[in-house]
């Protein structure tokens, strides 16, 4: 087999080698810190190692350690002093290492960063990204596998996102170092080693050159359907194109709507598909009492019902601690679990 | 005695006037770490062991020495048996205390039976040198259950993954204890990087303000993952943190199981006898990578590991114990042979598939189930059983 490669065609881009989650996210906060000086990047084990899934590979060699640096132990720490180092006009980009360790923080996250702008009445903004790698499905020990979004899009002032796709991790990560409001931003840990055949310069040219399309507050329909849409986002994405793909077989169109952006919340494209296909099944990991996809059901029933054909099912975690590893197989909703809701929506035949 | 002035109650105040040092020497760490032994195995002369008025230590009795050094080889089997079971995929991960058994060992010993130890991930050794099953230490990292033991068999906290707070649990045993009236001490144990946390400071606060006998003991391995002590505190040791709480503070070499023996047994002695809290660290060396998910040549070149093999706290407690009489051959394959037998046991044991219900999910959430509970396992219930009839 010869290994020259073959010259692409003139006026075409040689196709797109694959690039990781992990790739696009890295890529990210390298171009974010050449765009901008004022991005500081900076956690636990962030520096010389790259952070636990390498996320800030590298960027401590390239960037020195006054851009990429890590600090003590502490995650209020972390996040206190980027509140300070915000209000005197840096865009701190923190890292919490897992999705549990943010707890210490959490004082700090739910009492300043989601407020300062509003108890200043304006005055003071904090564009600050936390960075959190969370949810279950890689073997985790305990604590290492919350999925806490929920704390955070219940807490005014803070602004949610999760991608699912490479290309999601790479725009939405510069939309949110961009943003002048605090992002918490969730990467599923299940999708860093996930690939597509996305070209990472392009998708740069395209965020700093051209008009982007803006994903805060924008969902995506990630596969088309008529018979009935299921609204997921992270992690539990793949799970329900799976799903999809299955009920395809069985002759049933899914339609898959990925949110991306939990806060703000895109209602419309929600509420499109809905009406369109008048049956619903809402996908997530984390606990389903008192979480993300309840708040979803109450949205979709406040503004469809008239279009619904059938009660909206939820697909969630149960209301148990995340299992060790040898049980996260039953706590995970699965394809056969997303079947079943989707057999549940009073079909007529 | 007779001695005419009255010995003061208050153990500072003892302190300054035996020694004639202030308050606030008598709480900082010797100027030097506490060791005994040297890496070679010999005894230090008392000039040389890094004590000074106020810090003397006793040299524990012979089979005190001859039993601890069985389970420092116990420990160091049980670490490196754990490791090889990781790599067979037989444990999802294990953060192995390979270099620093001596600490292990010693935290353990130091403890009366009705005393309490909490540990973190690292501590297995520690944990089990305690009473606790080996098997029953490994099944949070087969990954069965978050915890495979009940803290009030042994009195051993469960193994804590978020850092540092367990110790506030430390505080809070030793303070029920004293409100009833009880004796116990409480033996915290936590690694360098984890004294940065906000719950280290408070723990200590708390256990200083309310005079309780906390003994917090720091492994310091130089290491957070990949982050090295220089840049994690700028305190000239982490013993010194202790005295801004108001308490004592000693740093001992952490390869040296007699110098461990000796601190930190005086430590719960005066934790118990005067009930306030004292804080030691340990140095030591992590030998192997965080955990198998970890890459150590990152962040730390061979060379330094290599220097630490010199210092390993087993070969240094055989030598002292063959030079002093006090292992022979025979005493040394006996030992041998009873680390071989845990070590047989627990692979057995890690190669039986264990079984777990997978319906108990719900059934330790609350003490009494609620009703959503219930329905859920239901649900859980009615697709295992789909699952057996499938073909
Ligand atoms: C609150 C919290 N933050 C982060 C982590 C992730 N983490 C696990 S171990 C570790 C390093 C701990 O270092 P040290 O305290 O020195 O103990 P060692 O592992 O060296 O024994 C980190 C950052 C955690 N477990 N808990």
């Amino acid at each position: 087999m010869s290994t020259l490669q073959a010259p692409a065609p003139s006026g075409q881009t040689p196709a797109a080698r694959p690039a990781t989650f992990a790739q696009a996210l890295n890529t990210a906060l390298a171009d974010a810190l050449t765009a901008d000086d004022a991005v500081v990047v900076f956690g636990e084990d962030v520096g010389t190692l790259g952070g636990v899934f390498r996320i800030t590979d590298g960027l401590t060699q390239r960037f020195g350690r006054t851009r990429c640096f890590d600090t003590p132990l502490a995650e209020s720490g972390i996040a206190g002093m980027a509140v300070g180092m915000a209000m005197n006009r840096m865009r701190p980009v923190i890292e919490m290492q897992f999705d549990a360790f943010a707890y210490p923080a959490f004082e700090q996250i739910a009492s300043h960063i989601a407020k300062m702008h509003n108890r200043t009445r304006g005055a003071v903004t904090l564009p600050i990204v936390i960075r959190i790698p969370y949810a279950g499905g890689i073997g985790g020990v305990e604590h290492h596998c919350d999925s806490s979004e929920a704390y955070y899009a219940h807490t005014p002032g803070l602004k949610v996102f999760t991608p699912a796709t490479v290309e999601d991790a790479y725009l939405m990560l510069r939309e949110a170092i961009d943003s002048d409001d605090p992002v918490v931003f969730f990467e599923p840990k299940k999708l860093y080693w996930s690939k597509a055949p996305v070209d990472l310069a392009e998708l740069r040219d395209r965020y700093e050159n051209r008009a982007p399309e803006r994903r805060e507050g924008r969902a995506v329909v990630a596969r088309t359907g008529q018979d009935a849409t299921i609204l997921t986002y992270g992690p539990s994405v793949p799970t329900a194109l799976a799903a999809a793909a299955a009920a395809e077989a069985e002759g049933r169109s899914l339609e898959v709507v990925d949110l991306r952006s939990i806060v703000p919340f895109d209602d419309e494209t929600v509420a499109a598909s809905v009406r369109r296909t008048g049956r619903v099944v809402v996908v997530a990991e984390a606990p389903g009492f008192a979480s993300v996809a309840a708040e979803i059901v109450a949205r979709v029933q406040e503004r469809c019902f008239h279009s619904l054909a059938a009660p909206v099912r939820r697909v969630t975690g149960f209301d148990i601690p995340y299992p060790s590893p040898k049980l996260e197989e039953y706590y995970l909703p699965s394809v056969d679990r997303i079947l079943d809701a989707v057999d549940d929506l009073q079909w007529e035949d | 005695m007779s001695q005419t002035v009255e010995t003061p109650e208050d153990p500072i105040l003892r302190a300054s006037q035996t020694f004639g040092i202030t308050p606030e020497q008598y709480m900082l760490p010797a100027r030097g770490e506490i060791r005994m032994v040297d890496p070679t195995g010999r005894l230090l002369p008392a000039e040389e062991q890094g004590t000074e008025p106020g810090h003397e230590y006793p040299l524990p009795a012979g089979d005190v020495l001859l039993g601890a050094y069985e389970k420092l080889v116990v420990g160091r089997r049980v670490n490196d048996q754990n490791s090889a079971l990781v790599r067979q995929g037989r444990m999802a991960v294990y953060p192995s205390s390979h270099g620093q058994e001596a600490c292990q060992v010693a935290a353990a010993l130091c403890l009366k039976e009705g005393d309490w130890l909490f540990p973190t991930y690292r501590d297995t050794v520690a944990v089990m040198t305690k009473g606790v099953r080996p098997l029953d230490v490994m099944s949070i990292f087969r990954g069965e259950w978050h915890g495979g033991y009940d803290p009030h068999e042994h009195h051993v906290g469960i193994q804590s993954t978020p850092l540092t707070t367990q110790l506030l649990h430390a505080v809070g045993v030793a303070h029920a204890a004293k409100l009833r009236g009880e004796d116990t001490v409480v033996l915290a144990m936590c690694g360098d990087g984890a004294t940065s946390e906000g719950d280290f400071h408070e723990a200590l606060n708390f256990a200083a303000v309310f005079k309780l006998p906390v003994v917090f003991f720091v492994q310091n391995n130089g290491y957070a993952i990949s982050v090295p002590l220089s840049q994690q505190s700028a305190a000239p040791s982490l013993a010194h943190k202790a005295v801004g709480y108001g308490m004592a503070g000693e740093r001992v070499d952490g390869n040296d199981l007699v110098a461990l023996l000796a601190t930190l047994g005086r430590a719960v002695d005066l934790a118990r006898s005067e009930s306030e809290p004292l804080l030691v660290e340990a140095h030591t060396y992590r030998m192997q990578a965080h955990t198998n998910a970890d890459d150590a040549t990152r962040y730390r070149d061979d060379a330094e590991v290599q220097e630490w093999i010199a210092k390993d706290p087993v070969t240094r407690m055989r030598a002292y114990l063959a030079g002093e009489g006090l292992l022979d051959d025979a005493a040394e394959q006996r030992i041998a042979a009873a680390a071989e037998d845990v070590a047989a046991a627990l692979r057995d044991g890690m190669n039986a598939d264990v079984q777990v219900d997978p319906r108990e999910l719900f059934r330790h959430v609350y003490t009494e189930q609620t009703p959503q509970l219930a329905e859920q396992e239901q649900i859980l219930a009615a697709e295992l059983a789909r699952e057996e009839t499938a073909p």
